[in-house]
């Protein structure tokens, strides 16, 4: 075996430890990893401090990774103390207790130092910074004993600050240099409108403000500003900014400027020397956000792990948060300048505030206050750098994408009478208008009901929507509680809690005790509570064969003109010449019409008579395909490493695995999987449901991807190195799926509902996800082939078959 | 000519369920409800033609499996806001035998 090399971090924090995290993902044998930290605690979520102090967290919660974690990765922790010398030359570091460490590999980390004002009395008792959990410890400290806290500093970090000290009891004052709060992430008028809401919490601001000196004798009694005049102060935090922190880089002889120096490899000028994180600087910025951060510890793992990147390309930055309750946003070059145009939208009403910047057609930069809903679509049109000209209105007011017209109630109205407005039910312009005025509907729910508009993919809602502002007016009301179809005003969340918690064992139990108002329900609900009480009750609850949709009773997919499509099941699209042989012979025999190939590597035998179907099956003797159903369909594969030249992992295996595991398995929707093994990714898999993405020495789990009316891509879950490890979160992330989405929701559609970081959290924990798996291996071991048992039973095959062919002669 | 003719056994349909049967060409769906009557109606949807038999049953209407229409199965009529109907044939059932007759 080839030596490990030595890899040395110094600094024990968000950036240095990102990057370990993937490295040993990349690579778990190259390196032998020893990590050198100043602070007396694992690595923990620095952004989350101001939650400590609020008292929501404390410090396990803010713990990212724990002890346990550093020796399950055999990577050496040795906290409490302050690395204070490079010799670059010996690849020697010497500690503050002047231990030596020696090293191939050496990341600096050491983030950066809070600026402390040079002013008179910065070093006086009741003087702090907010940066770690040794200053939070102080400001509980302090709260315990004093009244009057002064932040100077109203960025995000001083606000965050002073929130805490508000929630802490104290009497906070901000002090700001500037005439307006965070002027690096807001403008003017948002800035003003969350000052008002920070005031009405009781937070007190001194603008326009430079601090001159502090006063007091021992400890802090005030704080004096150049204007001559002061405010009383028992505890000052210093929250104006950070730099930084190169001190050592700086006496090592690495290159620097604000910070070290790095090109797009995260390379300092010194050879086997890296820098990461908030201590470097990259194309002149040292970023102080931790999206930054992130990407370059995933540039610098791949170059660490010599995996091929194309390197750390800077970062445009977006500021999403959530400043003591109030959503702001701001992304890009959003101040105005002579090159530049805005667009504002102020609602004083509801506090929200929307203002996007652009400069040669293209969307630069946006400030969003109150409703930072659109901040994703934002930004994402912002790095795209796409031209919008001619849709800056509709950014503006967050209408509509599809619309050509800049104003999109006057394009409502525009509309032709026989435009057609529902797709799928065929509803005119025309017809919603009349039922607005003449039939009286004043909401989306009441025009469905009446037109089927928007009944069935849901597509047209927003047109819907339009034309009742436009020709409803003021009479339009709000929408009333929807229940999941009309027979029930109960949402999906409401049943399935109280299916769970009366134990509610069949479908006409659950309407009784609920009170459905249509004895038998419908189309809708019956196959919904179908699932929800077999998710939820896997043993005990008998399948209703009548309450499933007409695919999932018959077990093929029913065509326009009433007959059937047979799809057997070829485990990860790898087939054998006889199963090609018995498929063709079966195809022939029964004179099948079509034979097809299906988008998920799979033989649809297209146009077969119902009756026909249990015989088929019997003679196929393949499992059935479930190319039907809510339930997994394909999991399509690329060749490989088995043959293919760039493929790393075996993915034909791996999918097959997966099939194999999954088949059967009831989902909310249809489930669709790929696995790829290399990330040229041939089997398509990042617009799957769930895609697996083989990399060298892992596999990417992403998530939530569509192929279907509205191709969305997935987003990355986690990346993992083994293939017990891709079975385990896959089986977590299904089965959190299965309890959680509303029946007939994708994938796609239930991670745009609740976040892809609910998600993440909710699989974090390794408890949590082994209990997600032991319910699903549970629900997947009571599955049988539906095939298989119709062939057996009688009862289930009688309803194949015409009941009677009665004809003249035989009477 | 109306003629009463025997088409199966009330055990043969499971409840909530539908079997097809022709009579001289007519294809023909035949229902059992939850409260045990026995409905017959031509088995195709007045929209796209959809096999009725093939739907869910809510109460004493059938939801056709291709657009979700809804048709009441003892009046034929489609459920509004669609508009349609189709054509529904008397049944008998032998309460001792079990026995279904449909009158074409």
């Amino acid at each position: 075996m080839k030596k490990r090399e030595k890899l040395l971090l110094i600094g024990n924090g968000m950036a240095g430890i990102r990057t370990i995290e993937h490295l040993i993902k990349l690579a778990p044998d190259k390196y032998d990893i020893t990590i050198v930290g100043d602070e007396p605690h694992p690595n923990y979520n620095r952004i989350m401090l101001s939650s400590v102090l609020a008292g929501g967290a404390n410090m396990n919660d803010i713990t990212i990774n724990d002890w346990d974690w550093y020796k399950e990765n055999n990577i050496t922790l040795v906290t409490g103390q302050k690395a204070e010398n490079i010799d670059t030359t010996k690849r020697i570091v010497t500690t503050n207790l002047q231990i030596k460490f020696s090293y191939d590999v050496l990341i600096i980390a050491t983030g950066s130092l809070p600026f402390i004002l040079p002013i008179p009395g910065a070093d006086k008792e009741g003087v702090i910074a907010f940066r770690n959990i040794n200053d939070c410890n102080m400001m509980l400290e302090a709260s315990k004993a004093y009244k009057k806290a002064v932040v100077i500093g109203g960025g995000l970090l001083g606000l965050e600050a002073a929130r805490g000290l508000i929630h802490l009891g104290m009497d906070t004052s901000v002090v700001h240099i500037h005439h307006y709060l965070m002027e690096r992430q807001l403008d003017e008028p948002a800035a003003k409108m969350l000052q008002r809401e920070l005031e009405n919490q009781g937070m007190n601001f001194l603008l326009n403000k430079q601090s001159a000196a502090i006063v007091g004798r021992k400890r802090v009694k005030s704080l004096q500003f150049a204007d001559g005049s002061e405010v009383q102060a028992d505890l000052v935090v210093m929250a104006v900014g950070i730099r930084p922190n190169i001190e050592l880089a700086k006496s090592s002889g690495i290159a620097i400027n604000r910070g070290i120096i790095v090109n797009d490899y995260m390379e300092t000028n010194i050879p086997n020397v890296f820098a990461v994180g908030e201590c470097a600087e990259h194309r002149g910025i040292a970023y102080g956000l931790v999206a930054p951060l992130y990407e370059q510890g995933a540039v610098l793992a791949k170059r660490l792990a010599d995996v091929e990147t194309a390197g750390y390309q800077g970062s445009v930055t977006s500021t999403k948060l959530k400043v003591s309750g109030v959503d702001v946003f701001s992304a890009g070059h959003f101040v105005e300048s002579k090159s530049n145009k805005a667009l504002r939208f102020q609602d004083d009403v509801s506090g929200t505030y929307k203002k996007i910047v652009i400069e040669n057609g293209k969307l630069i930069g946006a400030v969003l206050f109150g409703d930072t809903s659109d901040g994703t679509e934002l930004f994402s049109l912002i790095k795209k750098g796409e031209n919008i000209e001619g849709r800056e209105k509709e950014l503006l007011l967050g209408f509509s994408l599809d619309t050509k017209n800049s104003n999109p109630l006057a394009r409502y109205e525009a509309m032709a009478s026989d435009e057609i407005v529902c797709g799928c039910n065929g509803v005119s312009k025309g017809t919603i208008v009349d039922a607005i005025q003449t039939k009286g509907c004043t909401n989306v729910a009441s025009i469905k009901s009446c037109t089927k508009a928007s009944a069935s993919c849901g597509g047209c809602k927003p047109i819907v929507q339009g034309l009742l502002q436009v020709y409803a007016g003021d009479a339009a009301t709000e929408p009333v509680k929807e229940g999941i179809c009309g027979c029930t005003t109960l949402t999906r969340d409401e049943i399935v809690a109280e299916i769970e918690r009366m134990r509610l064992l069949s479908i006409k139990e659950v309407m009784n005790v609920l009170a459905w108002n249509e004895p038998e329900g419908c189309s809708k609900c019956r196959p919904a509570l179908n699932y929800y009480i077999g998710m939820l009750f896997p043993e005990e609850y008998v399948d209703e064969k009548e309450s499933r949709i007409t695919n999932e009773r018959y077990h093929a997919n029913i065509q326009k003109d009433g007959t059937y499509s047979v799809v057997p099941r070829v485990y990860g699209g790898v087939t054998t010449p006889s199963d090609l042989k018995k498929i063709a012979e079966v195809a022939e025999k029964f004179e099948v019409p079509m034979v097809k190939f299906t988008g998920g590597q799979r033989l649809d035998l297209l146009g077969v008579k119902k009756e026909d179907l249990p015989k088929m099956w019997e003679e196929l003797d393949m499992p059935s395909g479930h190319a039907y159903g809510k339930t997994l369909r394909t999991v399509k594969t690329c060749v490989g490493s088995t043959f293919c030249r760039f493929g790393t992992q075996d993915s034909i295996s791996m999918g097959i695995r997966m099939e194999k595991t999954y088949e059967r398995l009831n989902t909310p929707s249809k489930v669709k999987l790929a696995v790829s093994g290399c990330p040229r990714n041939c089997a398509e898999a990042t617009i799957k449901d769930l895609g697996v993405v083989a990399i060298d020495g892992g596999w990417e789990i992403h998530v939530g991807g569509n192929g279907g009316v509205k191709v969305r891509a997935t987003e990355l879950l986690c990346i993992v190195k083994t293939e017990d490890e891709v079975m385990e979160w896959s089986s977590a992330f299904l089965q959190l799926y299965r309890e959680q989405a509303i029946w007939n929701e994708r994938t796609a559609h239930w991670i745009e509902r609740v976040g892809l970081d609910y998600v993440k959290e909710a699989l974090a924990n390794k408890e949590d996800r082994v209990a997600l798996v032991s319910r699903i291996e549970h629900t997947l071991s009571l599955t049988t082939d539906p095939w298989k048992e119709i062939i057996q039973n009688k009862e289930l095959r009688k309803n194949f078959e015409q009941l009677a062919d009665v004809k003249s002669a035989t009477r | 000519m109306a003629e009463k003719i025997y088409v199966g056994k009330i055990a043969d349909i499971d409840v909530l369920s539908s079997r097809k049967l022709k009579i001289e060409n007519i294809d023909i769906a035949l229902f059992h409800l939850s409260d045990g009557s026995i409905l017959a109606v031509e088995n195709k949807c007045p929209h796209k033609g959809g096999l009725l038999s093939e739907g869910i049953v809510c109460g004493s209407k059938v939801h056709c499996p291709l657009h979700d229409w809804k048709i009441d199965l003892r009046s034929g009529k489609v459920q509004e806001p669609d508009d349609g109907c189709v054509t529904t044939f008397k049944t008998e059932v032998d309460e001792q035998s079990g026995d279904i007759y449909i009158t074409v």
